[in-house]
């Protein structure tokens, strides 16, 4: 029981519900925050005195469930969640209300709960809970916006839940027990190379049902859509864990998946286009996020040793960076009410702190060299030069390009330095920046470990914890020098364009991306259904008002007290029309007869 | 980089508000730009794919010439991408407002 209670999932979750429910005088604010914060350390700290291997076993109605199954895939990411759950509890502490790292450190346990499951019932469990827990991220925002974008959000996520119990369903009447991950692979005919052909359903619905949580193209407006919508905070939280644990998926249930590999090179390529024309520039950081898991995709999709540690090294990396570059603009939302780009400029003068860090973030997704993705992009790359593959080793290195011109030049740039908005604030909270610079460190703690392996002989802790033994060196001469080339001639044009006036500006705007096709379209054709059947109602209830009129009317005119038949009538009139009534009755009878 | 107000808000000036100073920038990364290129002439790299007569991940000058070109393609393409998808910012408010319904 014991054993249960303090899996990892199971700590942070039941650990956040008792702080939520504990007293207020019972438990000051700091206390809570301290013992809140206490969750993920402790939660760590057991979690590495484990073996690999099978724990926290339970039987529920009749089949037997495990909670908890380490092995080097689902490690690294459990270590990335505690370290998210617990930059994010300190960046939210600018709010007096804790409501936000309470619902964080919980929807980080639903999270660890999907990566640590040994089986698919566990797994759909914890799916379905970081569902509803992070579309309160959302909500949190209490704006107009952020209700319906959260009601789109928890729709577009539950139906990722539906398709998921539906595979696990079909897998179920297969199996005949609770389908674990061995079973998931050869039923579905899994092979070693190239995948499984899809003619399987269940494979099929899974497949989905993770692409949607990965946000794969066009089932990716989820994304766009509410992250921008949530709190400073909120965006933090929601940017770690959902889009993260959907690559864990994919990369234990999908390795060397083909299509995986035109799917994620897609995503790499289109969102940036996207980003380029974004004016709020956390949704500019949601499109480059799509474009990041994208690299981590094609990785899984190539699926070769160091494809998939690539993906998994990425995913851990950008957890960090995404999350400091969400946490700077969420600075900037904090302090000036909004981050539209059109409205921004020269906040390096007010918040030079957040400004540096942010920078850090823009140099780490880019992949500069010393920084943390040119320790981990790199080995995606690598691996589709092994496996030969041109023309998507051409669209990666053009999405890398594209990477540094959004996020890693434009973000700072119009934020922070651009024209003089006249806006002067006071620098971000010491909360917020303890968060950051903590990100900042591993980010780039990330990009220099490999050095201090190649100078110093220092084990490379971070390599080590990949699912995958990595021989790989980052640091080539040809490496530094092809990439510095990549980013800084991407750099000059970004440059040239703005000095020749050719860049587009910044404009107060909503770009239409998919969602368009539900927000809009499907909103139509609802209306036009809704319209034709108020239509159809109406004209029904008018055509038989209509009916009962005229016969009421009839009535009245002839049964009413002026009506022919309501007149009273005299008595000898009526036995004179009775009498004339028998004559007749007796005509007919004897012309009968005769 | 367009308009610059000399530090009249703060009251402090600051180096970058200087408008001759933006363009030292740019000619700072013009010059790192150049050295970065001519990186090339003393390192040999090693082509990988036989594609484009190996130029492209072993000949000179690649990496830069994608790297600009890619990108400002990438800007003048999305820069077009805007006649077809960018409407006012409460395009999706608006409706609640007596709209279409």
């Amino acid at each position: 029981m014991a054993e249960l209670l303090l899996s990892p999932p199971m700590l942070l979750m039941l650990g956040s519900v008792v702080l939520a429910a504990a007293p207020r005088n019972v438990l000051p604010r700091t206390v809570l925050r301290a013992l809140l914060l206490a969750l993920p350390v402790y939660s760590l700290w057991r979690f590495w005195g484990l073996d690999l291997g099978d724990y926290a076993q339970f039987e529920l109605f009749g089949q037997t469930l495990t909670l908890v199954r380490i092995d080097p895939l689902s490690r690294i990411f459990v270590v990335i969640f505690h370290l998210a759950a617990l930059i994010g509890s300190v960046y939210s502490f600018y709010v007096r209300d804790n409501f936000q790292p309470l619902v964080g450190v919980f929807y980080a346990g639903s999270a660890l709960g999907v990566v640590l499951a040994g089986d698919l019932w566990t797994l759909f469990l914890f799916w379905e809970v970081a569902a509803v827990s992070s579309a309160l991220l959302v909500w949190v925002r209490r704006s107009g916006r952020a209700a319906g974008a959260g009601l789109r959000y928890l729709g577009m996520q539950m139906v990722s839940g539906v398709l998921l119990l539906a595979g696990i369903v079909l897998l179920r009447h297969e199996v005949g027990a609770a389908p674990g991950w061995a079973e998931f692979r050869n039923l579905t005919g899994f092979l070693e190379n190239g995948g499984l052909g899809f003619s399987n359903l269940a494979a099929t619905l899974i497949f989905l049902a993770f692409g949607l949580k990965a946000a794969f193209p066009l089932l990716h407006s989820w994304l766009i859509d509410a992250y921008p919508e949530s709190t400073p905070a909120g965006a933090v939280f929601l940017s770690a864990f959902t889009t993260k644990f959907a690559i864990y998926a994919l990369a234990r249930a999908f390795p060397g998946q083909s299509e995986l590999i035109w799917i994620g090179a897609l995503m790499t390529a289109f969102p940036i286009f996207f980003a380029v024309i974004e004016n709020d520039l956390r949704r500019v950081l949601a499109y480059s996020m799509t474009n990041q898991l994208g690299f981590m995709v094609v990785g899984i999709g190539i699926g070769t040793e160091l494809a998939i540690n690539g993906a998994v090294a990425h995913a851990f990396a950008d957890i960090l960076f995404k999350g400091l570059l969400f946490m700077a603009m969420g600075a900037v939302l904090y302090r000036v009410g909004h981050v539209n780009g059109s409205d921004l400029g020269g906040l390096y003068k007010s918040m030079p702190i957040t400004t540096g860090l942010c920078i850090v973030g823009a140099a780490s997704i880019s992949a500069f060299p010393l920084f943390s993705a040119f320790a981990t992009k790199s080995l995606i790359m690598s691996a589709a030069v092994y496996k030969e593959y041109f023309w998507l080793w051409l669209v990666l290195l053009f999405a890398s390009a594209g990477v540094f011109h959004h996020a890693g030049i434009k973000i700072p740039f119009f934020a922070f330095f651009h024209h003089d908005s006249g806006i002067r604030c006071k620098e971000a909270p010491r909360s917020m920046i303890v968060a950051m610079v903590l990100a900042a460190a591993a980010s780039m703690a990330i990009g220099l470990f490999p050095l201090a392996e190649m100078w110093f002989g220092v084990a490379n802790p971070f390599y080590a914890l990949l699912p995958y033994p990595v021989d790989y060196d980052v640091y080539t001469t040809t490496h530094v020098i092809t990439q510095s080339q990549l980013l800084f001639f991407s750099a000059l044009a970004f440059a040239t364009l703005m000095r020749t006036g050719l860049y587009p500006p910044e404009l107060r705007s909503v770009n239409l991306d998919a969602d368009w096709l539900y927000r809009r379209v499907g909103l139509r054709i609802w209306d036009g259904v809704a319209t034709a059947f108020v239509a159809l109602h109406r004209a029904g209830y008018a055509t038989a008002g209509r009916l009962a009129a005229t016969a009421l009317e009839t009535a009245q005119r002839h049964l009413g007290p002026q009506g022919f038949l309501g007149r009273s009538w005299l008595t000898a009139s009526m036995a004179l029309w009775v009498a004339v009534l028998l004559a007749a009755y007796l005509v007919v009878f004897y012309w009968r007869l005769g | 980089m367009a308009h610059h107000d000399h530090g009249k808000h703060g009251g402090k000036s600051y180096w970058l508000d200087r408008k001759g100073n933006v363009a030292k920038v740019f000619y700072a990364l013009i010059a790192v730009d150049v050295l970065w290129l001519a990186a090339d002439f003393f390192h040999k790299k090693k082509a990988e794919f036989d594609a484009w007569g190996g130029w492209a991940d072993g000949g000179f000058g690649f990496y830069p010439v994608y790297g600009f070109v890619g990108a400002f393609l990438l800007v003048l393409a999305a820069k077009q991408m805007r006649r077809v998808l960018m409407r006012s910012e409460d395009y999706y408010e608006r409706r609640r407002d007596g709209g279409a319904s």
